[in-house]
């Protein structure tokens, strides 16, 4: 096995090292290393307004580059938290606990240093993971009939939605809502047009494009426009000689390195737990096995270390799922196997087959673009800490020509940018209603898939709606249906444990989880 | 009052799902719905919509226990901000439509940046100018976009 896995690897390093990707690679992860330092700007913002540059890309390309953004915007997320205390991408959150104290202490180049390390050794760990297990899955999936994908959808759905922040009832409203947007438009079978409104331009259903830039674009900007957050960089003059950490550190931190690698990994596996997750549960171990736990939140360097490491083994293993199952785990996810399906290419166990250009491409890229990203960060540090300064003010107006003209460019329609328009002006009124609109993506990107599925499972069964749960003859369907049942019951009993206690102030430690998406 | 303020947003959450499901459900019952052996078009809408309704509903009737730290980013309102924002794109459709790209990038960040309370004319105009240059050499010379860069009267 190990020898196979290896030949794949070595035609993904062919693939990925031609000339035109390994320049798309390089744009990716510099413009996701921008972005993610730049306050008030998420990888899912970038990689929408992104996405229709690709549709003129060759599909291998377009996805290097889209991944690159994302795991590009991790390290330069790091950078946000540990100099500026800021939060501005959710897995990082955890970081400034100890990060910021370090550097006031004038220490934030070895936190750096500590994390662009910590952040390789979990990376190279996720990319190892996604090259053994994703063949294994597929082989599993590819037996899967319509009722086994179908109820893995709905576990995905369910997970994505119940799993990530704020309420678990309002992220499963937002997942339906989604799968309503996603069958707009005609009907696969019978080509009727569905929840069109009479408009001729929705015939072909709500463009990807549209409702991400709406709902992560203008929504996004009329959340943040004016909520000026003072920060002070007058601890964040960092030269390149402090980044390498002593030996002492190093010492310290490998730990903390392998053990938040590894529970990153798992948080990987399990849909719905992405890096943000990971990175909280990684920090609450450290803290828990430590021998003196209360240095944690006064610059521990193994409060960086830890969830550093984990966010990006996580965000490494969260690509598993989604390239070999067609099934997103969180938004990034989804925008990028939208990105697939508009290049044509149908995602499901069968990709990695018939496009293995796609897959090992993309495994060896994800090499060359974290070497890419430890050399970008660590001799260009000083410029990375000259963008923090970048004002809002002039990053919004400027974001916002660029989701016009990239939803324009898309198909050459003003309408779309109309439609962006209104979802942006009612993705924001979702988010004052307290809604994480997140989980809209997921059940867009699925619904189609869903209904299709569902309905010829539904044919097969001869309208037998208990074939989901047939033990005998559909035994995977029934666990992973059990599992859906199984997140549901638990959530009801975490509900009615707090209804119990009364609605309480939350003593968990403010998840500072307003300033993304 | 700010529990109040929670369990009042939890009310209109959910009043705003049960209006979007039976509009989804209502749309659906257009078409034919069919049977669960073979499902029409209307029969997944119909299914949606009931289920977004039955949200909504539990969303109003738990209203206010969910989770209680999510009260505390009630924003206010930013009446200039929120304006800006979508009169930017709505000139950016208008001038794009009749005028072309440069008016249209000019005036969608122009108008945008105005939403800063902070923004200074002589800041919004540099602002845009660079905006504009950037973005019409790389929109329309290099990435060859269909839309002129300057015309009158539609295209």
């Amino acid at each position: 096995m190990i020898e196979t896995a290896l030949q794949d690897l070595w035609y993904g390093f062919s693939v990925a090292l031609e000339p035109h990707n390994i320049l798309w690679c390089f744009v990716g992860v510099l413009v996701g290393n921008m972005v993610g330092v730049l306050p008030g700007m998420g990888p899912v913002a970038t990689i929408s307004i992104l996405l229709p540059l690709t549709f003129g890309m060759k599909p291998v390309a377009a996805i290097l580059m889209l991944a690159g953004v994302y795991y590009g915007a991790q390290y330069g997320g790091a950078i946000c938290s540990i100099l500026l205390n800021l939060p501005c991408h959710p897995p990082h959150a955890v970081t400034c606990l100890d990060g910021y104290p370090l550097t006031k202490q004038g220490k934030g180049g070895t936190a750096l240093g500590i994390t662009v390390i910590g952040s390789f050794i979990g990376a190279s760990f996720g990319i190892t993971e996604m090259i053994f297990l994703a063949p294994i899955l597929v082989s599993v999936a590819l037996k899967f009939g319509p009722s086994e994908v179908c109820s893995l959808m709905l576990l995905g759905l369910l997970a994505g939605s119940t799993l990530a922040r704020g309420s678990p009832l309002k992220g499963v409203a937002m997942t339906v809502l989604g799968l309503i947007i996603g069958i707009c438009g005609a009907d696969i079978e019978t080509g009727t047009p569905r929840l069109t409104f009479g408009i001729m331009e929705l015939y072909d259903g709500v463009e990807i494009v549209a409702l991400a830039l709406g709902v992560f674009g203008i929504a996004e900007f009329m959340k943040s426009v004016n909520q000026n957050v003072t920060f002070d960089t007058k601890y964040s003059n960092v030269k390149v000689r402090d980044l390498w950490p002593s030996g002492a550190d190093i010492k310290k931190s490998i730990g903390p390195w392998i053990r938040g690698t590894l529970i990153g990994s798992l948080c990987a596996l399990i849909p719905g737990t992405g890096p943000t997750i990971a990175s909280f549960v990684s920090y609450a171990t450290e803290k828990k096995i430590s021998r003196n736990p209360e240095k944690f939140g006064t610059g521990a360097i193994e409060g960086v270390a830890c969830p550093e490491a984990s966010t990006h083994s996580s965000v490494q293993g969260d690509f598993i799922p989604t390239m070999s199952l067609g099934i997103p785990g969180d938004t990034v996810m989804a925008l990028l196997l939208g990105a697939l399906m508009i290049q044509g290419i149908v995602p499901g166990p069968q990709l990695i087959s018939q496009h293995p250009d796609i897959f090992w491409g993309l495994i060896a890229s994800f090499w060359i673009g974290n070497i890419m990203l430890v050399v970008l960060n660590v001799p260009m540090i000083g410029l990375w800490v000259k963008m923090l300064a970048v004002p809002y003010k002039y990053l919004y107006p400027s974001a916002l020509f660029f989701v016009c003209i990239g939803v324009y460019g898309a198909n050459n329609d003003m309408f779309q940018v109309g439609l962006t328009l209104v979802i942006g002006v009612f993705g924001y009124i979702l988010l004052l209603l307290g809604f994480h609109p997140a989980p809209i993506l997921l059940g867009f990107v699925l619904g189609p898939r869903f209904e299709e599925n569902f309905r010829r499972a539904m044919l097969i069964s001869r309208g037998d709606i208990w074939v989901f749960v047939d033990i005998r003859n559909h035994p995977i369907s029934t666990l992973f249906v059990g599992l859906s049942a199984l997140l549901i019951i638990v959530q009801v009993v975490l509900w009615l444990r707090r209804m119990k206690w009364g609605p309480r102030v939350q003593a968990v430690p403010a998840t500072p989880s307003e300033a993304e998406v | 009052m700010r529990y109040l303020l929670h369990l009042k947003r939890d009310y209109y959450a959910g009043a705003l799902m049960i209006l979007i499901g039976l509009i989804a459900a209502h749309d659906g019952t257009n078409y034919q719905i069919g049977s669960l052996q073979h499902m029409g078009p209307g029969y997944f809408p119909i299914a949606l919509g009931a289920i977004l309704v039955f949200l909504g509903f539990l969303i109003a009737v738990t209203a206010g226990t969910s989770d209680t730290s999510e009260a505390r980013s009630l924003p206010h309102a930013e009446w200039r901000g929120w304006l800006c924002i979508i009169a930017g794109p709505a000139a950016f459709i208008l001038l794009g439509r009749y005028g072309g790209m440069l008016p249209a990038t000019f005036a969608c960040v122009f108008i945008a940046s105005l939403g800063d309370r902070q923004t200074t004319f002589k800041g919004a105009l540099i602002l845009s100018t660079s905006v504009t240059v950037f973005g019409v050499i790389l929109f329309h010379y290099l990435l060859k976009i269909a839309m002129p860069v300057l015309t009158w009267g539609g295209v």
